[in-house]
């Protein structure tokens, strides 16, 4: 039974867990519905942008998490990694479809607010690359966990896919804004929300909070379910092995 | 010392004689740029305009195309396990096989780059810039593929993914390169674009080779 006593901390957590999810996915309720009343009734229309306004609360919060869940996941990755703690392996491990939705919808609620504003969906801009190129680290890490029959021994190797993703983020950020400026004019980007007033930044900031706390919702969700399929497969290894 | 020398000689001639690795890649380069003036239309002024990036996107696949046999072909045959074991540092054997690997990839490929550019109709005062950033783009290519080699060593069907592993990796690697022949060709100076790019290259020369020893590492567990 050696492969449940790696478990005996997780047990305790699941238990902490238990508690709090609760309160997270009622604040996530909360905060959803305060932000998007806010957003979508309170809110005017732009004097600019008009109606299209309305995507930032859902875009801009996207995109804070897309980079925030991938700093997360790296963050765990090296504990996971340098003191072997199965736990954080698993939180690196069931946050990545967590990011990777939270960038595409970044990416498609872009475009929806691309095509009436820039009067194209893609633009090749910047910020637009980087975003994409994170995306698809995202899908390189998923697909290595994926490759490996055994998920115990898939978590090293991709802690370190996820830490060398993690130094090259600011490399390919940095990058891709020094080709950017280099073909493009630089109105596109300037064009990125005129000076933001309370009427905005509020319904923003209350969103960006439903975000989070839905993350940590469905990041408890998913730890759960792993935590039980690992159990699952100890128990049944135990069970062949007799 | 010798070691290191050893492994390098003895991948380098297995890279030339067994199945001509190093030919194919160069073959490969050649195959792919030919199909862009197939694909866009032979007008010398558009391929011209899109010569430089065509070269290393190209230059950049066949350089991959290898990358899978960096480990794979060593682990298969059960020499890999006798590197790990040896008493040379892992790291500097990581960085004996990209040396390895550049010699007989990236070289061909950056002597062969200038003859695919007079195809291409680049502008004439890209050349020594091309060979220059080839120089340094390449060893990046052969070093941050390392990781991904080492991560997918011990995957069944391992080829498959390393694509999508490294290929985000190499995107820093590639603007910058790009951008150092363009600046050259449109007058300005390629310096800064050529100094970022040593940069690029000195990192990964600190870093590829750890972080590609560890996954070895657990791939031999």
């Amino acid at each position: 039974m050696t492969g449940m006593h790696r478990f005996a901390n997780p047990t305790r957590f699941l238990r902490i867990a238990n508690a709090v999810l609760p309160w997270f996915a009622g604040l996530t309720v909360i905060c959803f519905v305060a932000g998007l009343y806010l957003g979508l009734i309170t809110a005017p229309p732009d004097y600019q942008q008009g109606e299209t306004v309305r995507i930032m609360f859902v875009h801009v919060p996207a995109a804070w998490m897309a980079l925030f869940v991938y700093s997360v996941m790296a963050l765990a990755s090296a504990v996971g990694f340098i003191w072997k703690h199965p736990l954080n392996d698993l939180v690196a491990k069931t946050s990545a479809p967590i990011g990777a939705a939270f960038t595409f919808l970044a990416l498609v609620t872009g475009a929806l607010w691309g095509q009436p504003m820039w009067g194209t969906w893609w633009v090749w801009d910047a910020r637009l690359t980087s975003v994409l190129v994170l995306f698809f680290l995202y899908l390189g890490y998923m697909a290595l966990w994926q490759a490996y029959d055994n998920p115990v021994k898939a978590a090293k190797p991709a802690a370190i896919l996820a830490l060398v993703g993690f130094v090259n983020v600011p490399i390919i950020k940095f990058s891709v804004d020094w080709w950017n400026t280099l073909h493009q004019p630089a109105s596109v980007v300037t064009m990125e929300g005129p000076k933001m007033g309370n009427e905005f930044l509020i319904p923003l900031l209350v969103m960006a909070a439903a975000f989070k706390f839905y993350y940590l919702t469905v990041l408890i969700y998913r730890l759960r379910t792993e935590i039980s399929a690992r159990k699952i497969r100890a128990l049944t290894l135990a069970q062949v092995e007799g | 010392m010798t070691g290191l020398g050893g492994l390098i000689v003895r991948d380098v001639q297995l890279a030339f004689r067994q199945g001509g690795a190093a030919f194919l890649a160069v073959m490969f380069f050649l195959l792919t740029v030919t199909l862009f003036p197939l694909g866009v239309g032979p007008e010398l002024t558009i391929l011209a305009r899109i010569s430089t990036g065509v070269l290393f996107v190209a230059a950049l696949f066949a350089s991959m195309l290898s990358l899978d046999r960096l480990f794979q072909a060593d682990y298969e045959d059960g020499s890999l396990e006798l590197l790990v074991l040896s008493p040379l540092p892992l790291p500097l054997v990581v960085l004996a096989k990209c040396t390895a690997h550049w010699l007989s990839t990236g070289v061909p490929l950056i002597i062969a780059a200038p003859v695919l550019a007079l195809l291409m109709n680049m502008d004439e005062p890209g050349y020594p810039v091309l060979m220059l950033s080839m120089l340094l783009a390449t060893p990046c290519l052969s070093l941050i593929g390392a990781i991904g080699a080492g991560l997918t060593v011990g995957i069944r069907r391992g080829g498959v993914l390393l694509p999508l592993l490294v290929l985000p990796l190499f995107i820093p690697v590639l603007i910058f390169a790009v951008g150092a022949v363009e600046a050259a060709i449109n007058g300005l100076g390629p310096r800064p674009h050529l100094l970022v790019l040593a940069a690029l290259l000195m990192g990964a020369l600190a870093l590829c080779p750890v972080a590609s020893a560890a996954a070895l590492r657990l791939a031999m567990e």
